[in-house]
């Protein structure tokens, strides 16, 4: 149905791609497989950043993970942001490409922030709409990113996993399960995480994700975690990777960083955390 | 209760404004300060984009007036699109009408230099043609051509010294700025744009070739003070010039 990629991602650690750490990156990548990049950063006309992306295709596969769609508005998506997302995709030919369950345009207003939607056939069914609409202009298999949630809508009438199942059967798109951000909506929302794993339809699981988080607390003094991707991954949600890996089997699991960006050792390390924990699946 | 995309930016963009009725916590509860994570992200983010966007303007005016002046732009003028490297393009527009701004009369056309540089950036690849193609014309046929410029050369005009302000705030130990109008042309060699400063002729000049005009009708709109031989090579140079016809 739709054109292969040249190549698939790797079942081995991947990282949100920095600029700061080109010369690192290209010279030593380590326990490095793939690296992944936000779509947007990479849609201007030329210059450094398109020559640089061009140079890291030839060494790693690339994910592109789209953070500016709107996959869940309201609205039809923005035509010359598809447009421009198709050129991306048909010059690099990358391994993958993802976007978020989550919308930012409103009224061609853009909030610059994964917002969310309540959970229901009305919602499914513009969802799935708009990931045809892409899957058909980008010709190739999407895949659909849980959020991190901080708060419900007392409308939503299906559980996050059920909602990404039909747009699943409906599209015959693939899913990006972040690990972080299932661990963030649990303690957010009050649910075990275990389960949240258990119910998520990992066979459609194209790629992992994880990332930190801060810590808060909301208007009643309860835990309100923050997804931040601003430093180490926590303890508790490298758990929930072991616990989903030892279901999915290894899988391209991407470490993300994008606030206060660290020096390439710090990031290494969680690459080589990452890489252990893929070992002790594949053993 | 549905909460519409529609009530949900509106309580967004507007701190006064409870956070939408048919939001809660995992057990049903209201919840304002849940809501407020999305407020802040979205205000935090566009302020951190503007601020990577006016490098210049911020140490001009200082973090805190730069960021009051920040959350009152972006109420006013949300992104158009997704492609955060280009926001803040009416800046130069809203900075003049900016009342606790008027005392910088030169900020506006800062903003309009660092706008330039950005889209010189990002601005698309095009191959130069070799320093001796322009000998190669004869005199006739010289002044009867049509210069392409690359997609990355700029030229902004002000009546304030906006190199000297930019340099001054950019690069250690440069000289203070002298009162007096600059011209910059923006060029872009490979990958880092260049300042220039140029003459109102050799503007003039540049416009014109940027106008499709041949060189000979450009060479007269720029007048005889023109030092054509140092403009071209200064072009030249650069990679500024990617087609002769």
């Amino acid at each position: 149905m739709f054109d292969t990629p040249k190549q698939t991602l790797p079942n081995t650690p991947g990282v949100g791609y920095k600029p700061q750490h080109y010369s690192e990156i290209s010279d030593a990548p380590g326990p490095l497989g793939w690296l992944e990049i936000h779509a947007e950063n990479y849609m201007g006309d030329g210059g450094r950043p398109i020559a640089q992306l061009r140079e890291l295709s030839q060494i790693f596969p690339i994910s592109v993970h789209g953070v500016g769609l709107s996959i869940g508005g309201e609205g039809r998506l923005n035509p010359d942001h598809l447009s421009r997302l198709r050129q991306l995709i048909e010059w690099l030919n990358p391994a993958s490409f993802s976007e978020h369950l989550a919308w930012s345009t409103h009224d061609s207003q853009f909030l610059n922030d994964l917002l969310p939607l309540p959970y229901t056939a009305t919602t499914v069914a513009r969802v799935a709409d708009h990931i045809d609409e892409v899957q058909n202009t980008v010709g190739r298999q999407m895949l659909l990113e849980n959020p991190s949630s901080y708060l419900a809508f007392a409308e939503s009438d299906l559980s996050e996993t059920d909602f990404l199942r039909e747009v699943v059967a409906k599209t015959g798109c693939g899913l990006l399960l972040d690990v972080n951000n299932v661990f963030v909506s649990a303690v957010n929302l009050g649910f075990t995480p275990q389960d949240y794993i258990d119910a998520f339809p990992l066979d459609h699981v194209g790629e992992l994700h994880l990332g930190g988080h801060d810590e808060d607390h909301d208007d009643h003094g309860a835990p309100l975690l923050i997804d931040s991707h601003g430093r180490e991954v926590a303890d508790p949600v490298w758990a929930l990777l072991d616990y989903t890996l030892a279901r999915s089997g290894p899988k391209p699991l991407l470490i993300e960083w994008d606030t206060d960006v660290p020096d390439w050792s710090v990031l290494a390390a969680e690459a080589a955390r990452a890489a252990s924990a893929l070992q002790m699946v594949a053993a | 209760m549905i909460v519409s995309q529609a009530v949900f930016t509106a309580g967004l963009l507007d701190p006064e404004l409870t956070a939408p009725d048919g939001l809660q916590d995992g057990r049903g509860a209201p919840t304002s300060k849940r809501f407020d994570v999305y407020r802040n992200n979205v205000a935090v983010s566009l302020t951190d984009a503007l601020e990577g966007a006016f490098p210049v303007v911020h140490k001009l005016v200082g973090a805190e007036f730069f960021r009051a002046m920040a959350g009152i732009y972006q109420r006013k003028h949300l992104p158009e699109s997704a492609l955060m490297m280009f926001y803040g393009h009416k800046m130069p527009q809203f900075l003049k009408r900016f009342p606790p701004a008027q005392s910088l009369a030169y900020l506006p056309d800062v903003a309009r230099l660092e706008i330039a540089l950005r889209k010189s950036y990002h601005a698309a690849d095009a191959e130069p043609v070799t320093p001796d193609t322009l000998g190669a014309l004869s005199p006739d046929a010289l002044m009867a051509a049509r210069i392409t410029l690359a997609p990355a050369l700029r030229v902004v005009s002000s009546i304030h010294p906006i190199h000297a302000i930019w340099q001054v705030n950019m690069v250690a130990g440069s000289a203070a700025p002298v009162r007096v109008p600059e011209t910059v042309l923006i060029t872009r060699p490979r990958f880092d744009p260049q300042q220039h400063v140029i003459t109102a002729q050799e503007a003039a000049f540049v416009t014109a070739l940027q106008d499709n005009l041949p060189l000979g009708v450009a060479m007269s709109k720029a007048g005889a003070e023109l030092d054509l031989g140092t403009l071209l090579g200064l072009l030249l140079r650069q990679g500024a010039i990617t087609k002769i016809t």
